[in-house]
């Protein structure tokens, strides 16, 4: 058995309560646990003190607003995944959420959770002893990159499924610390760095994921994995469209999953269809436009070489399916 | 080692208080401090489901479960799944169609089968697939798995009329 | 004759258990005053141990004891001819995650806390990772007293004159192919718990071998066997992975007994990854003459496999590759080159079929190209080079019952092969291939003379049954195998036969799970023990009642005159007469193979008093686009002498089928930079739900001379044909040829951009290692079939 580091625990009765066991440094949250206590087993992380979420009833609940959707961070990816409103307004979302992990995992995963997942690296997400074996690695202990030699910035994988989704719909995020709180595009909590992969100020916590009214923008996810369940996603594309009445695309989304340490949102795809009619030359631009922005590395599942021919399919099967679909 | 936490779960519909200390998971409090070892290990990594227990009703995973954020939910275990000497519908399915081979990943499948059958008595097959997508098992293939929850749902279901 | 227990599907023994959570598996067993055990393993791939230091471990608190290989010195290993490993490694260091220091703590974060504190300094030697490697001038030496150029074993053997056969040839065809290794990753983690009572050890521990695992703590613990007792547990899954004794038992019983308390070791994950002991890594050249007609003329099979650090099972593993080949097809004159290297990496071993998954792989594969070249369907070609019933293999295996034509035609027959085959749409395929397995090994693992296997039956008072056996139960249902035959001879209902198991102390030998043996070999000790039980409590009756011994039957818990069910007496009845009138109602059984082995040295592997045969059709589609394949439907036909219980025979089916794809599509033991590239359950990956196809399984009867009720192997036969079945059908799918496994998306890719470009589309080996081998043995094929004994029980 795989024992969990000592820790002490608190479980504060409302979130100012947190952002001040937070602010005291050495601390980290815990919701689902689904990411954080792995992390802590394999010894990646070792806080002080973790501060449960699970006393904050508040940040489980989803709520209409503005003609959107307030979600909060505590609301579990199964329950995201089965919501009317989300399956509704944002199936891709739905969709997202219902293809992480297994259901067991989803029954606990948070979406603050989901969109704040650790990076992931073949050279990382292994126990103490196994990194000792190759000298640990750029993000944790040492200061070289063990995949890119001499290389002095961690490649490790975004792998979050609700993150390119949600920058997809152009949704927002509620930081909130001791300090006050701030309201930022989603796109920008992510940061292209493995070891320092999100822009949340020292004891911020996120507490909502903030979506726009969709607006006519259609939305679609694929997951590329080895399986279907148990598995992080090699690739993952969110595409969307605003079409006019004329069938023209007004608007496009393109962010990649797992191709980055960040989100990577593809404008030049995205203009290579605006004012298209999705035609497959169009389409074809536009997965040319994501092949060569996408760099896959030698830290995940199947050959990087794969991994990048793979985007230009799942591109060009996205906006396709966008295509056909009204 | 930091001060033990006083906790009460409520376990198979008993109240348990005991002190633990904060680092322990809720798989290590049933099988080490409750006795209760029906609820298995595979990896210990949330990558398995050996250890899958109901918390409210769901499926989850008790070795990525803090102890202490299984406080004022009830947990059930496999321990739990009977209802008294008469067995749960699935656990009798699971034996007539040999379900079981080592056994190992048995009382998380038929957890995550329980949790599919309470929200869904109907469930088809590739739903039943899905709800059992996070337990893996070595030994049969499914096959038989994937039967035993068929025939158990079946019999629910004669069983409600 | 209609049997009342044999063939119906009973639920097992343990069912309950199972379901309820009450099985008691090694980890859940807990007694006063344990102690944890830890074990601190090696970093590096290969590296001399310059100084290791416990000292300062030992001065934390709650540490009860602190092993380094000075304490474990004595070498040991499963087979006599490789006794090559230490429980803890004494000065150097052969693959990352080898034991080096272990632990007893008052609790597992105390003994986590010290394994960190052991000080142990290394002078790393070049890591040698693969055969080409090991092989190479000057590469560094592994095993500094073992053979040069890292070799750990080799075989050249000539059946026959080959060179003829393929200068008879109207076609010959060569191929290269490569299978990846794999692990077992049964879902239990090994366990073991040890206890001392300074007389005697007890060991629990999550073996599938209590009578090796008895020999090698009493040789590296300096123990009398006599003084050491070991018990399994449920057991949670096997497969090869838990039939070595492994350093964590060696560890555990020293530390019981330094410590004088008890002390339980669980292994992470992680660590069950590197016991290892799974699939061989095997480069393979198979050359094979044909007739014009598709007659087999001769054939030319060489294997290199990549043994790990260890020798473990890798000496019989070596042959295997090359055994069996003949066991499916007549191969008139046949020659065989196996070598086995030694790599810094996890030793590998037995895991389900254990050294022969690799060659079918490669021989089905080669078999549907020659049939392409020929101009003949691939079942075609089969069916006109079958094995006979009754007959011997020119490398001197008997065959006897055999049912591989019928699995054959049953199985084209159900899945609609000849129908589909070739013609099918684009990314959608189906693949065809058969093979045959051992029921059991027909030589012991050190050599004796004594039986195999042995089964006690003892009958209570109250008409209780007790069948006490050592045949470990690892989930494929022995226990229930020998309560149904002991049921079915003595009339009584199962529930009436209790199975006491896997405990040297309690149980009358048996050698362990392994090899498909124990259907076959501790099925006939029961039914030899439980015959005599019959035959004595009848002996009684008939004399004590004046009634005729050769109408008494006992059927439905009762003894009477045949044909006269209404008089006669209860069992219950029948056992107080025959207790007043005989003494102690105790009767034994035992079973030794006959002798099988061939004129030659090397003959000990291949031979078995029975072997099962299989046929397989697997259905796929593939994503021409993406590679990725989809098993959509598998059907498989398997001839194992008789179904003892369909449940059980239908689990193990279905189990193979399942490991088989996840074999074929995904599951890689992969290393990078010396070490494992992930020791986890998400990096290596097995099948789901999601992937696992519908599977029809057709059980073939033929009812063997010599097996238990007629019954054969069932469990592991029936994975090898399924893996080249899936690149066969591949190749029906998209046209393109994976000629080695794991058959992955960007392998299908890579072969599929090369068919566009004008290439072959094929992915696979290009070369295999060279080695010098000496001059093949050349042996005589044998005269004519036979011996034919009958059951061999003792």
């Amino acid at each position: 058995m795989i024992n969990l580091p000592v820790f002490e625990y608190a479980r504060p009765r409302t979130l100012e309560e947190a952002c001040a066991l937070l602010a005291e440094g050495g601390a980290s949250v815990v919701a689902g646990g689904t990411d954080l206590l792995p992390n802590m087993k394999r010894r990646q992380v070792e806080p002080r003190l973790l501060v449960s979420l699970r006393g904050l009833s508040d940040l489980s609940e989803l709520r209409e607003q503005d003609g959107g959707l307030a979600v909060g961070a505590g609301v579990t990816l199964a329950a995201l995944a089965s919501h009317p409103a989300v399956c509704e307004g944002y199936p891709a979302l739905a969709r997202a959420a219902e293809l992480v992990s297994s259901p067991q995992i989803r029954s606990a995963a948070t979406v603050g959770g989901n969109l704040c997942v650790d990076t992931r690296c073949t050279y990382y997400d292994l126990s103490e002893s196994w990194r000792q074996s190759i000298g640990f690695c750029l993000k944790l202990g040492a200061d070289t990159c063990r995949l890119a030699s001499g290389g002095d910035r961690c490649w490790a994988v975004s792998s979050s499924d609700l993150a390119p989704v949600a920058v997809a719909y152009d949704a927002r995020v509620r930081l909130v610390s001791a300090a006050g709180e701030r309201v930022v595009d989603c796109f920008d909590l992510y940061r292209d760095d493995g070891a320092a992969y999100l822009g949340l100020a020292p004891g911020e916590i996120l507490t909502e994921l903030l979506l726009p009214p969709p607006a006519g923008l259609r939305v679609t996810y694929r997951k590329v994995r080895r399986r279907g369940s148990i598995d992080f996603p090699i690739l993952g594309v969110a595409a969307g469209v605003r079409l006019d009445d004329d069938g023209r695309c007004t608007d496009a989304r393109l962010v990649l999953g797992a191709v980055a340490s960040a989100p990577r949102r593809v404008r030049q795809a995205e203009e290579a269809l605006e004012g298209s009619r999705l035609e497959p030359e169009a389409i074809e631009a536009a997965a040319d436009a994501a092949t060569l922005v996408a760099r896959p590395m030698d830290n995940s599942d199947l050959t990087p070489g794969y991994r990048k021919r793979r985007v230009r399919v799942e591109v060009s099967r996205a906006f396709a399916e966008l295509a056909g679909s009204p | 080692m930091t001060a033990s936490l006083l906790l009460a779960l409520l376990v198979n519909g008993e109240r348990r208080e005991l002190a633990v200390p904060a680092h322990r998971t809720l798989l290590e409090v049933l099988r080490e401090d409750l006795d209760l070892t029906g609820t298995k290990h595979g990896c210990e990594l949330g990558e398995c489901g050996a250890c899958t227990v109901l918390l409210d009703g769901e499926p989850h995973l008790a070795c990525l479960t803090l102890a202490a954020d299984a406080e004022g939910r009830e947990v059930r275990t496999v321990e739990g799944l009977a209802d008294g000497s008469s067995l749960h519908p699935l656990q009798s399915a699971f034996m007539e169609l040999g379900a079981a081979q080592c056994g190992y990943c048995t009382p998380g499948m038929l957890l995550s089968g329980a949790a599919l059958l309470e929200r869904n008595p109907s469930p088809t097959l590739e739903e039943t697939k899905e709800a059992l997508s996070g337990n893996l098992c070595r030994c049969t293939g499914y096959v038989k798995i994937l039967d035993a929850v068929a025939l158990a749902a079946e019999r629910m279901r004669e069983g409600e009329q | 004759m209609s049997h009342a227990v044999v063939g119906k599907p009973l639920p097992k023994v343990d069912a309950f258990d199972k379901v309820t959570g009450r099985a008691r598996y090694t980890d859940d067993l807990k007694l006063p005053r344990m102690l944890a055990g830890k074990i601190l393993r090696s970093p590096r791939p290969h590296a001399r141990i310059v100084r290791i230091d416990p000292a300062p471990a030992l001065a934390l608190p709650g540490v009860r004891a602190v092993l380094t290989g000075r304490d474990l010195p004595i070498r040991y290993g499963i087979l006599p001819v490789s006794q090559d490993e230490h429980a803890l490694a004494l000065e150097k260091v052969c693959y990352a995650g080898e034991p080096v220091a272990a632990v007893a703590a008052d609790d597992v974060e105390t003994a986590e806390r010290a394994l960190g504190l052991i000080e142990v300094e290394y002078e790393d030697l070049p890591p040698v990772m693969s055969p080409a490697e090991a092989l190479a001038e000057g590469a560094p030496q592994i095993h500094e007293d073992g053979k040069p150029g890292n070799v750990h074993r080799v075989a050249a053997l000539e059946f026959g004159d080959v060179e003829a056969g393929f200068a008879a040839a109207d076609h010959v065809r060569e191929d290269l192919f490569y299978f990846g290794g794999n692990t077992h990753a049964a879902m239990e983690e090994h366990a073991v718990l040890a206890s001392w009572d300074e007389a005697r050890l007890t060991v629990w521990s999550s073996t599938q071998v209590p009578h090796y695992l008895q020999r090698a703590l009493s040789r590296v613990l300096e123990l009398p066997p006599s003084r050491i007792r070991v018990v399994v547990p449920t057991l949670g899954g096997g497969f090869g992975a838990k039939s070595d004794p492994f350093p964590h038992e060696l560890v555990a019983g020293k530390l019981a007994i330094v410590t004088g308390r008890p002390v339980k070791i669980t292994l992470s994950r992680e660590e069950v990854f590197y016991c290892h002991r799974g699939r061989h890594p095997v480069q393979m050249r198979v050359r094979t003459g044909f007739t014009r007609d598709g007659l087999i003329t001769a054939m030319d099979f060489d294997s290199v496999l990549d043994g790990g650090a260890f020798g473990s099972f890798g000496a019989a593993s070596t042959l295997y590759t090359g055994a069996l080949q003949t066991t499916t097809y007549r191969v008139p004159a046949y020659r065989f080159k196996g070598l086995r290297v030694f790599t810094n990496k996890p030793p590998c071993g037995p895991k389900r079929g254990h050294g022969t998954p690799q060659p079918r792989f490669a021989l089905e594969c080669h078999l549907d190209k020659v049939a392409e070249e020929l101009g003949l369907d691939p079942v075609e070609l089969r069916r006109r080079n079958l094995v006979e019933p009754f007959s011997k293999t020119v490398n001197h295996l008997r065959i006897t019952s055999c049912g591989l034509a019928e699995c054959v035609e049953r199985v084209v027959e159900a899945s609609g092969f000849e129908r589909k085959h070739g013609r099918l749409p684009r990314g959608r395929g189906v693949g065809f291939a058969v093979s045959a397995y051992i029921s059991g090994a027909g030589l012991p693992i050190y050599a004796n003379e004594m039986p195999q296997s042995e089964v006690q039956v003892k009958v209570d008072r109250g008409g209780g049954v007790t069948v006490y056996s050592m045949a470990t139960d690892i989930g494929q249902g022995s226990s229930s195998v020998l309560r149904t035959f002991t049921a079915e001879i003595l009339g009584l209902e199962p529930e009436d036969v209790a199975v006491v198991t896997a405990d040297t102390d309690l149980t009358p030998i048996d050698l362990g799970s392994y090899s498909s043996r124990v259907t076959f070999m501790a099925g006939n000790a029961a039914v030899a023990a439980a015959e005599r039980m019959r035959d004595l409590v009848l002996g009684a009756v008939a004399e004590e009642r004046g009634l005729q011994r050769d109408r008494l039957v006992l059927r439905g818990g009762r003894v009477f005159e045949e044909g006269e069910p209404e008089g006669g007496l209860s069992w219950q009845e029948a056992v107080e007469v025959a207790s007043a009138a005989r003494g102690p109602l105790v009767a034994a059984g035992g079973y030794k193979p006959p002798e099988l082995a061939g004129p030659f040295k090397g003959s000990g592997v291949g031979p078995s008093p029975a072997y099962s045969f299989t046929a397989a059709v697997v259905e796929l589609s593939c994503d021409p686009e993406t590679g990725e394949i989809e098993p959509e439907e598998v059907w498989i036909a398997h001839d194992i002498g008789r179904s003892v219980n369909p449940l059980l025979v239908e689990g193990q089916i279905e189990g193979s089928v399942y490991m088989a794809l996840g074999e074929a599509l995904m599951e890689e033991h992969a290393f990078r930079d010396g070490v494992h590239r992930g020791p986890s359950l998400v990096d290596y990956k097995t099948l789901t739900t999601l992937e696992m196809p519908p599977v029809h399984s057709i059980i073939v009867e033929t009812i063997d001379p010599e097996g238990p009720f007629g019954a054969k192997e069932v469990g592991q036969g029936a994975l090898l044909p399924v893996i080249p079945a899936v690149a066969n059908a591949l190749a029906d799918a998209v046209g393109v040829r994976i000629d080695e496994v794991p058959i992955t998306p960007d392998k299908v890719m890579k072969a599929l951009r090369e068919l566009e470009r004008g290439g072959p589309g094929r992915v696979g080996p290009k070369e295999i290692p060279q080695f010098e081998f000496r001059e093949p043995v050349r042996v005589e094929p044998p005269e004519g079939p036979g011996p034919w004994t009958g059951p061999v029980r003792a």
